[in-house]
């Protein structure tokens, strides 16, 4: 049951600097924890983060195994057309999951 | 120090332990997010910050969701949880007449899943079950605790508040010990704060994820070297009874994050 909070501003205007956050719902498990019999737990973390607005690719990330569980991810950008912002997390296992947020630029 | 030097101060370190601070009073009883950090309290206040509202978005998928062999989903009978729960954790734990004790409000969800959906129950501190919590208690945010009005529940608010205050443990502590008695102090670089259950289910960053009020109430003894009482105990549940009673009043914060 993966799940994504995005906070994006619903209106800017045009050239205003906005902020993006987003919270993934993760486990990031690290893959050097053991169980208590020994054996290894696998890792299975978030590996890549992007953030495409109108199709155009303004950041991307890429996730290590020390990310916390549930990574939180904000960053800036420029207001420049409303549109609309497409996220997109991978990782271990197949994961994939996107989300989208509109925006009103004006 | 000669042997009746010992003795004095003996007797003054037992004097200082029986002359207890009583309880807190109500206009100084303190939420546990007042003692974090701001970066922690801004992550609780942003809903889109504060991963509990993770588990909140997985609850609203499952109260819609059809379970159990009456193929029933919560929404079914209950509608939309924003609407009809508020305030019902607020009242939690609460007397269930059926089985003459008082239930908290993850035993409630699992008896309606066997009651009226015939589910089987969702194992305590699962995902579903913290989630289907999350749920119903966010949608008494803000509304004051209310617990322990039901004159039924007099009797078990006293046995919890004889737990709160009974020294257990190889270390000997009570709860009243640091939460009464020592809650402006820190422990090891912790506040050790009051105690006051306002936000549960929540999520603790060091858990990294959300947890119950029993879990906590399990590290809470373990850290005192005692046996913690099992998930769902009548002791667990008379426990959890009396926190709320005592933090009466106060609003409920779900789902708080706490450090």
């Amino acid at each position: 049951m993966a799940s994504a909070l995005i906070n994006v501003p619903k209106k800017a205007r045009r050239g205003e600097i906005i902020e993006i956050k987003t919270l993934m719902s993760h486990v990031m498990e690290t893959g050097y924890r053991h169980t208590a019999e020994g054996e290894v737990i696998p890792r299975d973390i978030i590996t890549g983060f992007s953030c495409r607005y109108n199709g155009v690719e303004i950041f991307r990330a890429d996730l290590f195994p020390a990310f916390s569980a549930n990574p939180f991810i904000t960053f800036f950008t420029v207001a420049q057309e409303s549109g609309k912002f497409d996220f997109e997390w991978t990782g271990d296992k197949g994961f994939n999951d996107t989300a989208s947020a509109s925006i009103i630029v004006e | 120090m000669n042997p009746a030097r010992i003795i004095v101060v003996a007797a003054l370190l037992i004097a200082a332990c029986l002359a207890r601070a009583a309880e807190i009073p109500p206009a100084e009883r303190r939420s546990g997010s007042s003692f974090m950090a701001p970066d922690s309290q801004a992550m609780q206040s942003d809903d889109t910050a504060n991963p509990g509202m993770l588990w909140v978005l997985d609850g609203e998928k499952l109260w819609n969701g059809k379970a159990g062999t009456a193929g029933k989903a919560c929404a079914d009978c209950h509608q939309d949880a924003r609407v009809s729960m508020k305030g019902v954790a607020a009242r939690y734990p609460a007397f269930d007449k059926a089985l003459a004790r008082p239930v908290d409000l993850e035993q409630r969800i699992n008896l309606c899943r066997v009651r009226h959906q015939q589910a089987t129950p969702l194992a305590y501190e699962s995902r579903d079950l913290l989630a289907l919590t999350a749920l119903v208690a966010r949608a008494s945010h803000g509304v004051g605790i209310e617990t322990g009005a039901d004159p039924q529940l007099a009797p078990f608010i006293a046995t919890g508040r004889d737990r709160y205050l009974q020294r257990q443990g190889q270390l000997n502590l009570a709860c009243a010990n640091c939460h009464d008695d020592n809650w402006d102090k820190r422990l090891a670089g912790a506040a050790i704060t009051q105690g006051h259950p306002t936000g549960y289910p929540l999520y603790r960053l060091e858990w990294q994820s959300l947890g119950s009020l029993q879990r906590r109430l399990r590290a809470c003894l373990s850290g005192i070297r005692a046996q913690p009482y099992n998930y769902g105990a009548p002791e667990m549940v008379e426990l959890e009874l009396y926190l709320m009673w005592r933090a009466r009043g106060m609003p409920i914060e779900t789902p708080a994050v706490r450090p």
